[in-house]
């Protein structure tokens, strides 16, 4: 399964939970690429491509896709898909393709405290962003010290 | 495009002044999101591919200087494996930087950490080798008190973890369940649950933890341990019946609300779904949307377990309402799954295609390409013999528009599998057009479809139908059409056509009597001239030649193709070509060889080779040395390299052979091999039968055909299926009829489409209505070689008349199985013919009590069955006979078997009838199930007999006596199978059932099963401590492990002993504080044990011949020391 931000041709984000060889993976996300920039705004957000299904959804300029596999729920994924997106606005604050684009750490981070190895690992919106802002905080505190000191000796 | 970049560029400098103000920690970030800013912007900023590549090399190579200089700070390794990880998602190599990702998880702080482990994750995979490096660090951080770095360390865990490195995680990740922070459980369970799929047998000894995890306080701790819990019960749905009540427990909480709302309820569904809930379906099935998607997927779930689970009406109603809600729906993704759910049920409840006979005809010219296929997909499922002809024209339609060879292939497999694969009949209407057809499809599908579809379409045509007149029409039809197709010129047809076309040529040109043999080998011959024709289908053309030489009488066309091919540079050719000269050279020998329409006959193949014998003594005694096998003279070279050896038993061993190696238990390994690959040949040699080459060999050298074709077949077998179609649905037809009317023409048009579409499954009167009633007869209906099966000549033919039997007894057993449940009866007329052909092995074909109890159904509903040629069915009058005989056997066979060691017989099953034990008897060779049933009624009970459902890890065979007739009152009888095992597991559960007529012909039946634990296989391996040096050097697969001894048994002796009693090892020999144990798994696969005591620690080495075997005892092992 893959996760990928897809804008015009150029990837943002993309995240894989199966063992693939890189020159496999290039060529995936280009097929992936044409398939879904050929479809039309009206036709509907699963795709049957090679053995597996590609739910997408487009948000503004971005589309997110995401391959399953035959018998999983293709209504399940677009929410999955959704929810990232929500989570992603909650975080950054009404979130824009350039958040992503500058802060794309970020959205992994936010990516793998939602979904953890290819499964879901916490649906509640509100506990993946309470992680999320743990994880920041934490860092923060364990950040300013130091750079306050690196600060002095520059000084 | 352009105006999106042209935004992008405007934004850019707010975003920037953005990030400027604000000291400290804040300039460092704008800081380093202005490098990567200048390096998205420059990127944004070009115009072609050509740039943008010199730029991120530029970027990669000053990125590379930066990471391998020293003075690099790790702040600014961060913020250079950043801009790698955004390099490498563009597409480009930035592998120099991988160590470096790993370097900067292991020493930095946090911050650094973190992205060092998302670069790690993003780059690096399962099987990286690299990521051996990363164990470490792991390890210390899962031991850290900073919580972040303990969740970094399991999500990193749970998304790339080596294999191998599992053992030196899983304690701790283990310790984390019980921790006090639910995230870090959570985390935990999710770690394990990637455990468990890619190494199950590493976690089997925390399953009992799993337990824990599901009744957490914690609703996401409870959420995740799901997902461990829905892949365990779908491996095994029997094992886990016990947590039912709790599911459902959760399930309520959910329902009533107790839990928060955007709990998972998917995956607790999916778990459902192997059990029968009836009541809380209902609930979930009313509940109101609140989240549109989220609902709506989980209402989809559930018409899928309403329609997977016993079937019952209240609950078919409320699915079917809702699929109608899903297929209506103008949204297009719900009309997607209202397709899909469609394609799952129609073939339970074709009304229901009725219904929405009018959007699959939209749907089916929909602008989508997707919702059209899936529309495909489901006429697909519904296709009969009457509507076969429009499906399959949309198909064709279909595969002409689309390029991509995914589609092609899969919807070319569809075509040929209404048309050809089907294995009671095929759907079409005439010769003609199926020809026609299978000639679009093999020109369209080409090379990329699948190699059986070929293969059938030949055999359909070889053994052909009922009517032998027929079948020849057909075959003349296709020779002719081939012709023609090969006349036109400038056309390139798929090899795979080509082919086929060779082969039917070849085969049946003499039905031709137009054109002269010669002419078609002119033809065949210009084909083998052509350049873009593979060698391939050139060995299949110059066969076909071979096949009509010997029909045209000269042709000149012959002595050229051999004059030009005896000096072909293809050595394939080559030898094609010599042995038709020398063919060509003695007619008479080539016609008794090459015979006209022979090409179902069975040749009697010598596999042994024994004609060759006297030529091989012949050759020994001239002092040849014999022959070895392959994998013999490897052993041998191998174990000659191995004199010079660093084993650390001290044993000394001759390096004599492979005689020398045969154990007295009898580890014959290299014979049993060498058997088993002379019957593999026989089997092959058995099943390859539509080649194009024929087999020319046979005992007495070059095989003369005998003339044995059985021409009358005895009595086709009668298949009705019109009154599949009697699903009459009234109120649909009226309304056909008010709409009739009013319709505008294309609307009738439409109507029409629908009409020919839906012909199959409405009733008669729907297709009148709209004027097209058509009546197509069935020629083409697979002749049945009833009489060739009973002979027991050919496999095949036995397999497909087993599979047509059984597809009728089925019919007869799930009949009788709704008969009291299903009230509608179109229903359960097309319920019954769902037919499910694994339901039965052919073993059971001879069997009589189920014969006996087909012939009981049939009389109970007439209407489905014409009552001809029932009689096929009725086995042979001597198995009866043999019948009565193997139960006197079976009777002093019981005797013998209490000579072995055996369980305690247990009762596992038992009503006001009868009563069922069963107990294991432990045999040398295999492991013998004895199940006894008790008749305790006073009646005499008929045809008791004893089903055990297939399993994936053994082999049951049955021992003689389990089919007697009767059962008298109060007595008991006993089946016996013998259990083989397939494929090492630790517990697997063996279930079958007992079904019995009492006297007044009510059938009944009971369930049971029975676990079957790893250790029923084990036997002790006796074999001497030479032998096992010798065997232990030649075994590939090892696992070594350290177990902590129990006070009771420190001493080697006594551990050993222990492992004899619990797990039947053979202890060989004890030297000093170490000792050497063998086992084999039945039915001979040794397994070795050399162990080793350290203070309270029992070092344990296995190595086996088997991969998976040494994993599954030692855990055995674990088991037996620990617990004693």
């Amino acid at each position: 399964m893959s996760l990928g931000n897809i804008r015009q041709g150029k990837l943002r984000l993309q995240k894989w939970y199966l063992a693939t060889s890189d020159k496999e993976r290039k060529k995936m996300v280009r097929e992936l690429m044409q398939v879904v920039l050929a479809r039309k705004p009206k036709m509907c957000s699963f795709l049957e491509w090679r053995d597996l299904k590609v739910v997408y959804k487009r948000y503004a300029s971005l589309y997110f896709c995401c391959a399953i596999e035959g018998q999983d729920n293709e209504l399940i994924t677009l929410e999955l898909i959704h929810r990232y997106v929500e989570l992603l606005d909650k975080y950054f604050g009404s979130v824009c393709e350039l958040d992503i684009i500058f802060n794309f750490e970020k959205a992994y981070f936010i990516l793998d405290e939602f979904l953890m190895g290819g499964d879901v690992q916490d649906t509640s919106k509100k506990s993946v962003l309470k992680a999320i802002e743990q994880a920041d905080l934490l860092q923060e505190e364990d950040e300013s010290p130091r750079s306050v000191l690196e600060e002095m000796g520059l000084a | 495009m352009s105006d999106i970049v042209e935004k992008t560029l405007t934004a850019l400098p707010g975003l920037f002044l953005q990030n400027q103000p604000g000291g400290g920690p804040a300039a460092a970030k704008a800081s380093f999101s202005s490098r990567l800013g200048s390096l998205v912007r420059g990127i944004t900023a070009l115009t072609s591919k050509h740039e943008e590549e010199k730029l991120i090399q530029q970027e990669l190579s000053s990125l590379k200087a930066t990471v391998s200089a020293p003075t690099t700070t790790l702040k600014m390794m961060k913020e250079c494996m950043v801009r790698l990880i955004y390099c490498e998602m563009l597409g480009y190599d930035a592998s120099f930087g991988y160590i470096h990702a790993i370097k900067l998880a292991q020493q930095g702080n946090l911050l650094e950490k973190r992205v060092g482990y998302l670069a790690v994750s993003l780059f690096l995979h399962e099987s990286h080798e690299l990521l051996l490096l990363l164990v470490n660090t792991v390890v210390k951080d899962l031991q850290s008190t900073n919580l972040v770095e303990v969740c970094m360390a399991l999500t990193v865990v749970s998304q790339i973890f080596p294999r191998e490195m599992i053992p030196a995680v899983l304690p701790l990740i283990e310790d984390k369940l019980q921790h006090s922070k639910e995230i870090i459980r959570r985390k935990a369970v999710l770690a394990l649950y990637k455990f468990h799929l890619i190494a199950p047998n590493q976690v089997q000894h925390i399953h009992i933890k799993f337990r824990k995890a599901l009744c957490d306080r914690d609703v996401g701790v409870m959420a995740a341990s799901l997902h461990i819990y829905l892949r365990m019960i779908k491996e095994n749905s029997s094992g886990y019946k016990d947590l039912t009540g709790s599911f459902v427990t959760i399930l309520k909480q959910v329902v009533g609300g107790k839990l928060p709302v955007d709990f998972n309820y998917h995956i607790l569904l999916q778990v459902l779904q192997k059990y029968i809930l009836l009541l809380y379906l209902t609930m979930i099935l009313t509940i109101s949307a609140i989240f549109i998607f989220l609902s709506l997927a989980i209402l989809f779930e559930c018409v899928h377990t309403v329609y997977s689970i016993y079937p019952k009406s209240e609950l078919l109603e409320k699915a079917a309402k809702c699929i109608g809600k899903f297929v209506l729906s103008p949204k297009i993704n719900l009309k997607y799954l209202g397709l899909k759910a469609l394609t799952y049920v129609i073939q339970q409840d074709p009304t229901l295609a009725l219904q929405h006979q009018m959007t699959i005809i939209e749907c089916l010219d929909h602008p989508d390409p997707i919702i059209k296929r899936e529309t495909l997909e489901l006429l697909y499922r519904i296709t009969n013999a009457q509507n076969v002809t429009v499906i399959v024209q949309k198909m064709l339609e279909y595969l002409h528009q689309s390029k991509e060879e995914y589609v092609i292939v899969n919807l070319v497999g569809k075509i040929a599998d209404v048309l050809v694969l089907n294995t009671v009949d095929t759907y079409a209407p005439d010769n003609a057009w199926f020809i026609q057809t299978m000639n679009a499809v093999f020109s369209v599908g080409g090379d990329v479809m699948h190699p059986d579809i070929p293969n059938n379409f030949l055999r359909l045509l070889a053994e052909g139908f009922d009517d032998e007149t027929e079948d020849q029409q057909l075959r003349l039809y296709a020779v002719q059409s081939y012709l023609t197709l090969l006349d036109m010129e400038n056309v390139i047809y798929p090899q795979r056509f080509l082919q086929v076309m060779s082969w039917v040529l070849g085969e049946y040109s003499y039905l031709l009597d137009k054109e002269t043999p010669a002419e078609v080998i002119a033809k065949l011959y210009r084909l083998l001239m052509n350049d873009s024709v593979s060698s391939e289908t050139k060995t299949w053309l110059i066969a076909a030649v071979t096949k009509l030489t010997p029909q045209a009488h000269s042709s000149d066309t012959v002595e050229r193709l051999i004059h030009e091919f005896t000096i072909s540079l293809d050595t394939c050719m080559r030898q094609h070509a010599f042995e038709l000269k020398h063919l060509h050279e003695n007619v008479e020998l080539m016609k008794s060889l090459l015979p006209v329409d022979r090409s179902c006959e069975d040749l009697a193949v010598d596999a042994s080779l024994s004609f060759l014998d006297g030529f091989v003594a012949e050759g020994l005694s001239q002092g040849a040395a014999p022959y070895k096998p392959h994998h013999q003279r490897q052993e041998e070279k191998l174990s000659q390299e191995k004199v010079l050896n660093f084993e650390p038993y001290g044993l000394s061993f001759s390096s004599s052979g492979f005689t020398g190696r045969q154990s007295p238990a009898g580890i014959s390994l290299g014979s049993d091999i060498s058997g088993n690959s002379a019957e593999t040949g026989l089997k092959e040699t058995n099943s390859l039968k539509l080649e194009g080459i024929k087999k020319l060999w046979g005992k007495e050298g070059y095989l003369p055909k005998k003339e044995s074709k059985t021409g009358d077949e005895s009595g086709a077998l009668p298949i009705p299926q019109e009154s599949i179609m009697e699903n009459v649905d009234q109120a649909i037809t009226k309304k056909d009829q008010s709409q009739v009317l009013t319709q505008s023409k294309e609307e009738k048009e439409k109507q029409l489409l629908a009409s020919s579409l839906f012909v199959g499954l409405g009733s008669e009167s729907t297709v009148n209505l709209l004027g097209k009633a058509d009546t197509v007869s069935h020629k083409f209906r697979r002749k049945s070689k009833v009489k060739e099966a009973k002979s027991g000549e050919t496999t095949s033919t036995h397999n497909m008349t087993c599979s047509s039997f059984s597809s009728l007894s089925n019919v007869a057993y799930e009949d009788d199985y709704y008969l009291n449940t299903l009230h509608d009866r179109g229903d359960k007329e097309l319920k019954t013919f769902s037919l499910n052909s694994e339901l039965l092995d052919s073993e059971s074909l001879t069997e009589l009590p189920l014969v006996e109890k087909f012939s009981n159904c049939s009389l109970s509903t007439p209407s489905l069955f014409a009552d001809n040629s029932m009689e096929i069915f009725h086995p042979p009058k001597s198995t009866a006979a043999s019948v009565a005989k193997e139960s006197s056997l079976a009777s002093s066979f019981l005797e013998e078997t209490t000579e072995y060691i055996h369980s305690n017989a247990m009762e596992i099953c038992n009503n006001e009838t009868i009563s069922v034990s069963s107990y294991k008897i432990w045999k040398d060779d295999c492991l013998l199930m004895v199940w006894s049933v008790t008749n305790k009624s006073g009646l005499e009970l008929k045809s008791a007999n004893l089903e055990i459902f297939p399993a994936e890890n053994f082999k049951v065979t049955e021992q003689p006596g389990c089919c007697l007739p009767v059962t008298e009152a109060e007595s008991t009888r006993s089946f016996q199978y013998s259990v083989q095992i397939e494929k090492p597991f630790t517990e697997e559960i063996l279930s079958g059932f007992i079904s019995y007529h009492m006297m007044d012909t009510h059938s009944a039946q009971l369930e049971f099963s029975v676990n079957l634990s790893l250790l029923d296989f084990i036997r002790p391996l006796k074999i001497s401590s030479e032998d096992f040096g010798k065997l232990w050097l030649s075994f590939a697969n090892d696992v070594k492990q350290n177990v902590k001894m129990s006070e009771s048994q420190a001493a080697l002796p006594s551990a050993l002993k222990t492992l004899q009693q619990k797990l039947r090892l053979h202890i060989i020999e004890i030297i000093g504080n170490e000792g050497l144990l063998a086992c084999q798994l039945l039915p001979s696969i040794p397994c070795l044990l050399h162990c080793r005591v350290y203070a309270d620690v029992l070092a344990l080495w296995f190595r086996s011949s088997c991969s998976t075997l040494p994993d599954y005892l030692l855990y055995q092992c674990q088991k037996v020391m620990e617990g004693s």
